[in-house]
């Protein structure tokens, strides 16, 4: 298949990994803040299961030495934490568009 | 008659913020009236659906489609649940321990009496559903608490329910601040999307009953508690409230809470409320 | 001990319609349990319909039964007041049998 330059740099840049491979300090770091993001997603009762599951990949990939995951894993875990922080909070407003009046 | 009237602003603006604060119409809307919530709740349904007859919305998804109807009849004829309901009632009979049984906890000898539950505890300040009554039961009475998901307490409620059918769902909610509180609060959880899918128990049970979800035909909310516990034969075997409160959270990918936790209490409390004067069908038999 | 065989039969003219509700596990075998231990499978193998000394449905099951499996089915040439008799066997050697009378 002939692939034009631009084409080429395109699938390059997202095929390739990350600059510098990801330390085991990057990881922490991630999961600290996954971890907290969580804990307070539980604290107003409106955790997800893929939160949970995802923040135990990372888990699973970092004691398996694989940072790389494990920071994907630790970013994705946090982000469904914020994305349920914010749907606990807009629906505490946005729940009476559904009643039945 | 042509008379000017001069009426200070001040005075004005005062007399219409006291008529604001005092008109029961302008509270209205943010006053807790479950009487009228349970008139707009049925009718919306009556409405939607105006060939089922009322007390049919007890049963689920079978009202909804007709072939589903015609096999739920014949599933009637020999019902999946007759073995749980068995069970339940010997275990209802057989007493504790201590010599004492379950019909001494429950008025009535707790015969009939399943369509009073979810009840307010004023004394306690909480809503009490039958699942917690006959564990607290059994607790006080020395013996272990059953798991709310799994077979005994769904025999044993299976039982209750059975000498309760065809009587009206009964739920009252008290003069006390404390019981529209618990009521309002179920009403919203009921409203309120969760999970990552982001459903309410509305999303399905209020904008699509009738529709399919996956190969799942979707029960209406107006009587949806009415004929639990019910025969799930995608469980193949007798769940009960508490086993469909939290396998619903878990399917929308929320997590889900403990089984009896407050807001399930309450939103069995707003269910069964909106459903007054439906019949109780239970236990019941489901896809 | 209670049966573990529900049975109705009724006759209107020359067919009789028979339902069974069975109350058994009916375990696959590929099931684990809380422990993480397969289950092992334990299965109806054959279930027996006889009337008159007669068998009027045999069924040969395996593991793609599901749990307290219900049989429904009609035959011909009985009538009121006979009797039929009902039994299974399992793959774990366990059985049990009931005769009703046809309603």
């Amino acid at each position: 298949m002939k692939l034009s330059l631009g084409l080429a740099m395109l699938l390059a840049l997202s095929l390739a990994p990350s600059a510098r491979a990801a330390s085991e300090a990057d990881y922490k770091a991630a999961y600290a803040a996954a971890e907290a993001a969580s804990k307070e997603a539980a604290g107003m009762r409106n955790q997800w299961t893929v939160t949970v599951s995802a923040l135990a990949a990372a888990k699973r990939a970092a004691d398996g030495g694989d940072f790389g995951r494990a920071v994907a894993a630790a970013r994705e875990a946090e982000a469904l934490a914020k994305a349920s922080i914010f749907q606990a909070v807009s629906e505490k407003e946005a729940w009476k568009a559904m009643e039945i009046r | 008659m042509n008379a000017r009237i001069h009426i200070p602003l001040a005075s004005l603006v005062a007399a219409l913020v006291a008529l604001a604060l005092t008109s029961p119409d302008v509270v209205a809307a943010d006053k807790v009236d479950p009487v009228a919530d349970a008139r707009a709740f049925q009718n919306f349904f009556f409405q939607k659906f105006p060939n089922v007859k009322h007390e049919d919305f007890v049963n689920g998804p079978y009202s909804m489609n007709e072939d589903m109807k015609r096999q739920w009849q014949e599933k009637e004829e020999f019902p999946p649940y007759e073995f749980a309901l068995e069970a339940g009632k010997e275990m209802f009979s057989t007493p504790f321990k201590n010599g004492k049984t379950y019909a001494d906890c429950f008025p009535n000898g707790g015969i009939g009496i399943r369509q009073n539950y979810p009840y307010f505890d004023s004394g306690e300040g909480k809503v009490i559903t039958l699942e917690l009554a006959l564990n607290r039961c059994r607790e006080a009475n020395g013996e272990a608490p059953y798991s709310y998901i799994k077979d005994e307490m769904a025999s044993l409620t299976a039982y209750m329910a059975y000498t309760s059918r065809g009587k009206l769902m009964d739920i009252k909610i008290p003069d006390d601040p404390r019981a529209l509180a618990a009521y309002e609060n179920g009403k919203r959880y009921f409203y309120t999307r969760r999970g990552q899918m982001n459903f309410s128990c509305a999303s399905c049970h209020v904008q699509s009953p009738g529709e399919r979800i996956r190969a799942e035909t979707l029960a209406p909310a107006l009587g949806i508690l009415n004929a639990m516990p019910i025969y799930r034969s995608e469980w193949s075997g007798m769940g009960t409230t508490s086993r469909r409160f939290v396998t619903c959270n878990s399917q929308t990918r929320a997590v889900p809470l403990e089984p009896q936790a407050d807001e399930y209490r309450d939103v069995e409390y707003f269910l069964s409320y909106v459903a007054n004067g439906l019949p109780i069908s239970g236990p019941g038999a489901r896809p | 001990m209670a049966s573990s065989i529900r049975v109705r039969a009724t006759s209107t003219g020359d067919i009789t319609e028979v339902q069974t509700l069975i109350q058994h596990p009916m375990d696959t075998g590929l099931v684990k349990d809380s422990k993480g231990e397969l289950i092992p499978a334990h299965f109806i193998q054959q279930l027996k319909f006889e009337c008159d000394g007669k068998d009027v449905f045999v069924a040969d099951w395996g593991t793609a039964v599901s749990k307290d499996p219900y049989v429904k089915f009609s035959f011909k040439g009985a009538k009121k007041g006979d009797e039929l008799k009902i039994s299974w066997t399992d793959n774990k050697g366990g059985s049990d049998t009931i005769t009703a009378k046809i309603a």
